[in-house]
């Protein structure tokens, strides 16, 4: 069992505004995400969920019990650090036990799951190490190990993947995303990367400035965004916007298309470009193209694309993926 | 070092600050060499430096003719007494401000440094009273209570700023692994702050026993630690200059050796982590 | 990171430090206010009156106060001129490559460490003694006549030792300080064709700064209350020659046993102390927001 229900959460730092009131439920079981632009309150609402900071105003349900004024350990949650927060005295073992530690576990019990977690995790040989004394990566696992011994309701994650280098950030997140199949365990996650959010999330959470942009799977956000703050932060490269003429065109104040979806041609086409610079990555070019009455575009195209800076292209959005938004930013469906 | 220097510069400079280094510890040289000589010797003109017969007759003569020892664990009882008092008031003083800082924090450790600024003369004439009235004037606990608060904004100040250096994060994991504040403190914060806590003692074990303020105003004899018996060979003893060489030489022995292992604190601790 | 819970619990912890401090400012500093406002001689106990501001008048109207104003400044002045200008100076020295530095730091660094009253003999005796004193001895074999530093000069005598205490504590720092200088910096300024005096006044001083600043508030407090280098050496003579604001206060009241005059002193002494803290933490205060 592992549900938490926000009622009308709200957080101030004095003046401060960081979440000026929040609604939201999490299933049990579910993989959700947290994301949003730095700043816009998502490591704060999960402190709030932690109980590491008290809320201004509202309510915190989990498990259907209000856990509002409940202190951190009380809630029966587990959280991983950005920094890990590894203790940097104790050995991995004492690390890993610490939570049954203060449980008041017997040391027997402590012990085995322990060597339990550690099997799972593939730590069986860094027991006796020292924190300092492992990798990024083991020490990210580490921390997971010190999350899963207690067996929690729910496990929250803070931008847990941002310390590590990309290669390892990808292992990672595949690494966590097994663990949610086995475990089952409701995940509440954290990050400013849309692509960790996409992959991961059973359910993602857009913030912006304390409020909820959407809610929804990885691809009805992708598909159906609500807004414009929602279809520019999902979806890399991002969505290319234009506004004026090419919009009142579709009957819109602004729209949006992604690069994935802009056909090329250099012989004609909806809107006429200029190539500036041109990203070849093998599988793909990202074309920077600077559009007449729109700015820059990026438009994605195969891989063996032959344009060069200074060509001459023509570009139209596919049918059926313009995005349309009114004046105040909201999709018109 | 981007450039190789020069071998030549290298030998001058280490030429310059080996003189200089050696003209600066010459007076503690100087009197750790002639208490080990006789008193005819520490007069004699011109001065022996090494040629001489070495005895520790001094060092004994101290000793049997002025309880010099009871003197030196006044000094160790009165510093490490005001010492250890001030972390136990102290260390939760400082984890409440490194740890739940509020906007007021900064006044709070502007206010206690300023303490420090009020000269002692501007308390000397009640305190003394009050001492003599209660019956502290003269007695090891007067003196480490005095010292205790003394020392204190300086205490408070080094473990902030080496508690400050640990990440709150790791406190917040304990307290969702389930510690609490006790435990935090106990497993969590103080085994991470050992070093901090280690170089605040050292500091302020060297500060205690070389204050010379209140020791010798607040003590006459019973109490005295050793700043206040080396006062005493202000005259005429101290022109025994043998003597006077061996009881400061055992004053500052100890406090030498720790200064020396704890340099790099000592500037930490006395700049109230200004400068690192 | 602040619940309602750990701000209680911070609160509560702070407690006995503040209280501590707070007690130990005002009960004793209230005292003396009292104390200095009534007629009040330990000799002549139970004969207690009110004085208004005989205490003040009398305190501030002695010759021997100004000379002691201007040797508490003259000592504070003097001893910072000697130790930032010679710490500077020894700093830079020690942060040049050379053989055994750790050993020239030790050495340097030792004369800190010493106890005043053992620092103030050891000079009184051994080295300024002008019958037995190693000063002595070095003037007449060189065929001086050898010179009573602690009659004729006593106050540079004073000075001198005091400086010789704080030096080590001035160059520690600074060279700290030096040694976290960006070696790129110092590099960049080389590229960009700045010689070695320029790079010292546009790069190392700066950067210096925050150091100085530091030494000179720290040595400030610890300096108007010198204490024992004068006990031990002149009793703050000849006459007053070298008596400090703080010597002056301890001989009015230990040893003149005039409790309300040593009051008014004391007060006085707060006041300085705090017109000069009242720069220094703006100084400060600035800088170790940083």
């Amino acid at each position: 069992m592992g549900s938490i229900t926000l009622q009308n959460v709200a957080k101030h730092f004095g003046e401060h505004v960081v979440i000026p009131s929040l609604d939201l439920v999490i299933n049990d079981g579910e993989f959700v995400v947290f994301v949003g632009p730095s700043g816009c309150g998502k490591s704060t609402l999960l402190r709030l969920i932690a109980g590491l900071e008290d809320v201004s105003g509202g309510q915190i349900i989990i498990n259907g019990r209000d856990a509002t004024d409940l202190p951190p350990a009380k809630r029966g949650l587990s959280m991983v650090f950005q920094s890990y927060a590894l203790y940097p005295h104790m050995s991995v073992r004492s690390n890993i036990g610490f939570p049954l530690k203060m449980a008041g576990e017997d040391k027997a019990v402590i012990d085995k799951k322990v060597t339990d977690a550690a099997s799972v995790l593939n730590l069986t040989d860094y027991l006796d190490r020292k924190p300092r004394q492992l990798s990024g990566g083991q020490r990210q696992r580490v921390a997971i190990g010190r999350a899963i011994v207690r067996q929690p309701d729910a496990f929250l994650f803070d931008e847990p993947l941002s310390n590590l280098d990309a290669a390892l950030r990808v292992n990672m997140r595949l690494e966590i995303s097994e663990l949610h199949q086995k475990l089952k365990t409701t995940m509440v996650y954290v990050t400013h990367d849309q692509v960790e959010a996409m992959t991961m999330a059973d359910k993602i959470v857009v913030l912006n400035k304390g409020r909820v942009e959407q809610v929804g799977s990885p691809l009805e956000l992708y598909h159906h965004p609500d807004n414009m703050f929602v279809a520019g932060f999902i979806g890399s490269p991002r969505m290319n916007f234009a506004t004026g003429d090419k919009a009142a065109a579709y009957n819109a104040r602004t729209i949006g298309v992604r690069p994935e979806h802009l056909t090329l041609s250099t012989t004609d086409g909806a809107w006429r470009g200029t190539v500036g610079v041109a990203e070849h990555l093998g599988s793909d070019t990202f074309l920077h193209i600077t559009v007449d009455g729109v700015g820059l575009v990026t438009a994605r195209a195969g891989g063996d694309v032959p344009l060069r800076h200074g060509d001459t292209v023509f570009l139209t959005p596919e049918e059926g993926r313009v995005h349309r938004f009114n004046e105040t930013g909201a999709s018109i469906r | 070092m981007a450039q190789t220097v020069s071998k030549e510069r290298k030998i001058i400079v280490t030429v310059i600050a080996w003189s200089i280094g050696i003209a600066l510890f010459f007076p503690i040289f100087w009197t750790i060499l002639t208490s080990f000589k006789t008193e005819a010797e520490a007069i004699a003109s011109p001065p022996s430096l090494f040629f001489f017969d070495w005895t520790t007759e001094n060092y004994a003569e101290v000793q049997s003719r002025s309880n010099y020892f009871g003197h030196f664990m006044n000094s160790v009882v009165i510093s490490l007494g005001s010492t250890l008092l001030g972390l136990l008031i102290a260390i939760p003083a400082a984890w409440a401000m490194a740890f739940s800082p509020t906007p007021r924090t900064k006044d709070v450790l502007m206010w206690m440094l300023s303490t420090k600024m009020l000269p002692p003369v501007g308390v000397l004439v009640p305190m003394y009273l009050i001492f003599r009235s209660v019956g502290l004037l003269d007695t090891r606990i007067g003196l480490v209570l005095v010292l205790t608060l003394i020392n204190l904004p300086i205490i408070v100040w080094m473990l902030y700023t080496y508690f400050k250096e640990i990440p709150g994060e790791i406190l917040e994991a304990s307290r969702m692994d389930g510690a609490s504040l006790m435990k935090e403190i106990i497993y969590v914060l103080t085994p991470m702050a050992v070093p901090g806590i280690a170089s605040t003692l050292l500091l302020n074990i060297i500060l205690a026993w070389n204050e010379a303020f209140w020791t010798l105003n607040l003590t006459a004899s019973k109490a005295a630690p050793l700043t206040a018996f080396i006062a005493s060979y202000s005259s005429p003893e101290g022109l025994f200059y043998a003597k006077l060489s061996a009881a400061s030489t055992m004053a500052i022995a100890p406090i030498l050796i720790l200064g020396w292992f704890s340099q790099k604190q000592l500037v930490r601790g006395l700049t109230f982590g200004a400068v690192k | 990171m602040a619940t309602l819970h750990t701000r209680a619990a911070a609160r509560l912890m702070m407690a006995p430090s503040v209280l501590l401090l707070l007690a130990w400012m005002i009960i004793p500093l209230s005292l003396t206010i009292y104390f200095s406002f009534l007629r009040y001689n330990l000799l002549m106990p139970g004969m207690e009156e009110w004085a208004g501001f005989t205490n003040y008048s009398f305190f501030l109207t002695d010759p021997a106060f100004f000379q002691a104003l201007f040797n508490t400044l003259a000592i504070v002045v003097g001893v910072l001129c000697i130790t930032v200008f010679g710490g500077i100076a020894l700093a830079l020295l020690l942060d040049q490559p050379m053989y055994g530095q750790g050993i020239v730091r030790i050495l340097v660094i030792a004369p800190f460490l010493i106890m005043p009253t053992v620092a103030a003999l050891v000079w009184k005796n051994m080295f300024m003694n002008p019958v037995n004193g190693l000063f002595a001895w070095v003037a007449k074999a060189v065929g001086l006549q050898p010179y009573d530093f602690l009659s004729n000069s006593p106050l540079l005598s004073i000075i001198v030792i005091v400086a010789w205490q704080w030096l080590p504590f001035a160059t520690l720092i600074l060279l700290t300080a030096l040694q976290s200088l960006d070696e790129d910096q110092k590099e960049a300024a080389q590229m960009d064709g700045a010689s070695a005096w320029s790079r010292f006044i546009y790069i190392t001083l700066p950067h210096l700064s925050r150091a100085i600043t530091v030494v000179i508030l720290i040595q400030t407090i610890f300096l108007l209350s010198v204490f024992a280098e004068i006990l031990v050496t002149t009793n703050g003579g000849p006459g007053t020659q070298s008596t400090n604001i703080t010597y002056l206060v301890y001989a009015q009241a230990l040893l003149q046993f005039d409790v309300g005059g040593a009051s008014a002193g004391g007060i006085v002494a707060v006041i300085l102390a705090n017109i000069v803290a009242f720069f220094l933490i703006r100084m400060i205060g600035k800088n170790l927001e940083a």
